[in-house]
């Protein structure tokens, strides 16, 4: 369980942020950095395991039939990966707390970070490739949140776009290929397809499923031809850049070859495409990165180079090659992430990571200056940082490496790239903290506060650490993922020296005194690059994107060309016809059923429902008397549902027409009274067409489906067979309602607790200061006012009736269980005795004397419903699983007592809630146009100074 | 009776599509209710339809009408009022917003830009 914990819990921690944000920044990060840090906890505790070569599992059975489980294993690679993720992940938290502005949204921040976190974690974890293609999809769509953060920045929203679509579309190709490989092994769990190397590698699928993974991987680590998106990606925040874009993210992609290593590599086609691409990048990126004058973009193309570095070991395709990329793992991760902080620090306090305006920031930045001068000597491979050791290990493995029978081709083509690495590595520190202090820097450059270098500092100190004493400090690490890796057992030994006859001394010598020399030659350099015209990625990525954006929009924008009546009309047109074709093919004869005979005064209720509906499609334009006229068909189908035998619909469909009624009266008091005609009789006569036809189509269904019989046995014989005995009760609506399907119920109740919170907070929005408050406030009625608003006879007789209309609703609510009624009907019918108060003596009147909240009506009703649901799990039984017992109290006669009546209390008090807010929303919005508050309960007293009145005034 | 239930059905399933198909957020409305009603009644028929039967289980009963589309359609008349307040608030709403009850988004309506950069 806990594998599944660790790579929940980040996903749960997203959810602090936004809560903790109002308890201050220092809390919030204080709090994420707690769930990260207790993740990295639970990984520690299988720490050990893992390091004796154990292989920890965790398998739960999510969706078998499609072989989606979600099963997670943790073996040396999954370690070291998630150990770097949630390690750094905590660095980076402490980081951007002192990073970020004042004005910048710090809990969206933490969300969005975590989300990436809970994403990477899952990929390093998963032991089922579809459960980790939908983890690797989750880093995208986050990481495209956290580019994008700075959403004022049109660089960082294009950036954030550019990102998504390559390695989103890398993704795509991913998952196409993981399927192959799942349909060659016939599992999609990991551990069996990596113990089957031959049948993957003889199969006829190899290459397609080979070249798929490689687009997903290639595309995430930024390998060469898809390495552009890495620098657009660097507008996001420099928090975002450190642990996205060097320790990360873009290494999920290597995390994938060295996943599939065991099966996928040691052929010539792996050989070829990895280690050929993995070179490519190598030279290219760090050739473009010498003449980048953006700290970042320089750090960004380095991080290409790196990357492709260690792609490339990964191709060679043997075990010690792999053992070596494993190792530049780690030290890419401390010295990259720690320079990426400090190029943040450096842009923090002096407003600009321009090198052409910066340096001489030595003296003034000192502690930066040390982190930044170990973290780039590390880079260049310099002794003896970690750098040097995993450097002079690539160049050793690359040395004895052949390229189409070339013996040292491969070996040149690395010095060339160390070469170029050495250079840039030195231009960091030279051009930005060596040299004359300058008198014109954007900002006013000092150490920042111990909080915002505390992080690249740690890092720092880890680069040397590992450098001097690599065998103590990272050799346990690299063994244990290097021998998940090659799955043999890998004893690694890093050394320093490896002797005067060693290739990868002289290659490293060699890099080191031509990058110097390049940083002595880069003012002409740098003259010659600008002259030369290159490729300029963005605009051909651009040039591609446009006309599948244009076509995009094109169809989009004539679908959805945000005219209401289109949708409606297409909708309705495409239903007709997909049904008129299936009806078209298929088989079918008359009903069988027999007809019921026409009494003749449901033939008069049946006439009165059609010449309503008629004259509504009339007189529509007069809204009023269209209000009185669903009024009748409302009340002609209540009549409809009583006379088929459905006493408990025809209870409920007249108290929800009762409460529509007056919520639509109540708004048309604000809407236009008539509607004018707007539409030609040609688009009437349309629109009357397809109103047919829909009409039609219903009509000829529901006959044919009345007049035949159920083509199977029907499920309702089970309801009627249980209700008494397992429900206990009789009216087996109700049961159905608050037991059988009482989860059903129980969404349904939140849905419309939700509706109301929806009108309330929609309301709440109309008497903000804005475009609707001042019509409001200047608003004139349209109607003439009655001179009596609250008559004395309706205060008197609705005052009178309350009580009564209680005790109805407090029956029809106890009877439910066994005759019609129940906690519906009876919400409906207490809200409107209520809002009959409302009716008679004003709202405001109304509502000064009440004493109950709404909203905590819905809350409790709801919050009733789910305590008598997990009530049911105290007993061992299932979610809402009712109990009920029989008990006799003298002088009573035997009564029955049920947990299902007290759910149905739960719906009663929801539904009252939300009808009551409903309504009384919008009698607050009354109350803005003008509406007057009366003080006493009628307007018209005949008996005035009398003691009813003086007993409402108080 | 049953081309009586089937021709009121789509009677008002005509005019509440006729009516949702106006220019107006109130007629729209209307339509939406009027909608409602056919298609709570279509669901209730599917139990097809039974006279002088209880719904009320007891013994001695001929037979009972069928419970279930009964329970679906209660639940569904209750909600329905919860989305037709919803509606009616968010007419009203962008009545008192925009000046007008017009359904349709004008052209103007639209960012220029759909959006976009």
């Amino acid at each position: 369980m806990s594998l599944a914990l660790i790579a929940a819990l980040p996903f749960l921690g997203a959810l602090l942020p936004g809560l903790m944000i109002r308890a201050g920044k220092n809390a919030c990060a204080l709090v994420t950095g707690s769930v990260t840090a207790l993740a990295l906890l639970m990984l520690g505790l299988n720490a050990p395991a893992v390091l004796r070569g154990e292989v920890v599992q965790t398998r739960i059975e999510w969706i078998p039939s499609l072989g989606l489980n979600a099963n997670f294993f943790l073996d040396g690679l999954g370690l070291l990966f998630a150990g770097l993720i949630l390690g750094i992940g905590l660095l980076i938290i402490l980081y951007a707390r002192f990073y970020l502005a004042k004005s910048d949204p710090m809990g969206q921040f933490y969300t969005y970070l975590m989300l990436f976190q809970g994403a990477m974690v899952g990929i390093v974890l998963s032991d089922n490739i579809l459960l980790l293609l939908v983890f690797w999809e989750l880093t995208s769509l986050s990481s495209f949140l956290l580019i994008g953060y700075w959403k004022h920045l049109p660089e960082g929203r294009q950036g954030a776009r550019m990102a998504l679509t390559v390695t989103g579309g890398g993704g795509l190709a991913m998952i196409a290929g993981m399927l192959i490989l799942g349909n060659i092994v016939g599992s999609y769990d990991l551990s069996v397809i990596l113990e089957n190397k031959e049948a993957i590698q003889s199969s006829d699928w190899y290459l397609p499923a080979l070249i798929l993974i490689l687009l997903g991987a290639f595309t995430k680590s930024a390998q060469f031809p898809f390495h552009f998106w890495l620098p657009h990606a660097m507008a996001a925040p420099t928090p975002v850049s450190a642990y996205l874009h060097s320790a990360t993210m873009v290494k999920a992609g290597l995390f994938l070859l060295a996943r599939m290593w065991p099966v996928l590599s040691g052929t010539p086609e792996w050989f070829y495409i990895v280690a050929t691409t993995g070179l490519i990048t190598m030279v290219m990126a760090a050739k473009i990165a010498l003449f980048k004058d953006d700290l970042k973009a320089l750090l960004a193309f380095s991080t290409v180079s790196h990357l492709g570095l260690i792609t490339m070991l990964l191709g060679f395709g043997t075990a010690e090659a792999a053992t070596v990329a494993v190792f530049h793992i780690i030290n890419h991760a401390t010295f990259k992430a720690a320079l990426f902080m400090s190029a943040g620090i450096v842009d923090h306090e002096a407003h600009t990571r321009d090198l052409k305006r910066l340096g001489g920031l030595r003296t003034l930045m000192p502690i930066t200056f040390t982190i930044v001068t170990i973290a780039s000597l590390s880079m260049a491979g310099i002794p003896p940082l970690n750098g040097f050791l995993s450097k002079e290990l690539m160049l050793e493995e690359a040395a004895h490496t052949a390229w189409m029978a070339n013996p040292w081709l491969l070996g040149v083509l690395a010095t060339i790239g160390a070469l170029f690495s050495v250079a840039y590595s030195f231009r960091f520190i030279a051009h930005a903290f060596l040299g004359p202090v300058r008198t014109d820097y954007p900002g006013k450059p000092h150490d920042p506060g111990f909080g915002l270098w505390a992080a690249p500092a740690l890092l720092a100190c880890l680069v040397i650490l590992i450098g001097l004493f690599p065998m103590l400090t990272a050799s346990w690490l690299v063994n244990a993922a290097a021998s998940a890796v090659t799955g043999e057992v890998i004893a690694v030994k890093i050394t320093h020296w490896h002797g005067l006859y060693a290739p990868a001394l002289w290659m490293s010598l060699a890099a080191i005194g031509g990058g110097l020399l390049l940083l002595g030659l880069h003012p002409r350099l740098m003259a010659f690059w600008n002259a030369t015209p290159r490729p300029e990625a963005k605009r051909i990525f651009d040039g591609l994107m446009e006309p599948f954006a244009t076509l995009a929009g094109r169809i989009a924008n004539s679908l959805h060309d945000g005219a209401l009546t289109r949708y409606i009309a297409i909708g309705t047109l495409a239903i007709a016809a997909a049904s008129y074709y299936a009806f078209d093919t298929g088989t079918h004869a008359i009903g069988t059923r027999d007809l019921m005979p026409i009494p003749p005064v449901p033939a008069l209720a049946w006439l009165s429902l059609v010449l309503a509906t008629v004259a509504i499609v009339i007189f529509h334009r007069n809204r009023l008397l269209t209000l009185v006229l669903v009024g009748i068909i409302g009340l002609m189908v209540s009549v409809a549902f009583a006379y088929f035998s459905a006493p408990d619909l025809a209870l409920t469909q007249i108290s929800v027409e009762v409460a529509t009624i007056i919520l639509m009266l109540l708004a048309l008091n604000f809407l236009p009274k008539t509607t004018p005609i707007e539409s030609a009789p040609l688009r009437r006569t349309w629109d009357a067409a397809i109103a047919v036809i829909a009409g039609v189509g219903i009509a000829a269904l529901a006959y044919a489906l009345m007049t035949r019989n159920p083509a199977f046995q029907t499920i309702s014989d089970f309801h009627v067979t249980n209700s008494k005995t397992g429900g206990g009760g009789t009216n087996i609506v109700n049961v159905i309602l608050v037991d059988f399907r009482g989860y059903d119920t129980f969404g349904e109740i939140i849905v419309l607790g939700i509706a109301a919170l929806v009108i309330f907070a929609l309301t709440e929005a109309l008497l903000r200061a804005g475009p609707a408050n001042d019509r409001l406030l200047a608003w004139r009625p349209d109607q003439r006012r009655a001179g009596d608003r609250h008559p004395m006879m309706l205060v008197v007789a609705t005052r009178v009736m309350l009580p009564i209309a209680m005790m109805v609703g407090v029956f029809i609510f106890l009877r439910g269980h066994n005759l019609p009624g129940g906690g519906f009907i009876s919400g409906l019918i207490v809200a409107i005795a209520l809002i009959m108060q409302y009716m008679a003596s004003g709202f405001a009147w109304t509502a000064a004397r009440q004493k109950v909240d709404y909203h905590a009506l819905i809350a409790a009703g709801v919050l009733i419903a789910a305590a008598t649901g997990i009530g049911a799990w105290f007993n061992g039984l299932p979610f809402l699983t009712s109990a009920f017992g029989y008990v006799t109290i003298w002088p009573l006669e035997e009564f029955e007592l049920a947990t299902a009546a007290l759910f149905d209390l739960g719906v009663f008090l929801t539904v009252l809630g939300a009808v009551m807010l409903a309504l009384a929303s919008l009698s607050r919005i009354g109350l803005r146009a003008g509406e007057t508050v009366n003080t006493q309960p009628f307007d018209i007293d005949p008996s005035e100074g009398r003691t009813l009145k003086s007993e409402e005034a108080r | 009776m049953e081309a009586l239930v089937a021709s009121a059905i789509g009677m008002m399933t005509a005019a509440g599509v006729y009516l949702m198909l106006r220019q107006r957020t109130f007629p729209v409305i209307v339509g939406l209710t009027l909608l409602t009603y056919a298609v709570n009644v279509f669901l209730f028929t599917s139990g097809r339809l039974a006279t002088n039967v209880p719904a009320i289980y007891g013994t001695g009963a001929p037979g009972y009408a069928d419970p279930l589309p009964q329970a679906l359609v209660l639940t569904a008349i209750v909600i329905s009022f919860g989305m037709t307040a919803v509606i009616v608030m968010m007419a009203l709403g962008a009545f008192l917003e925009a000046g007008h009850d017009k359904v349709d988004m004008n052209d103007d309506d639209t960012p220029a830009d759909g959006g976009q950069k």
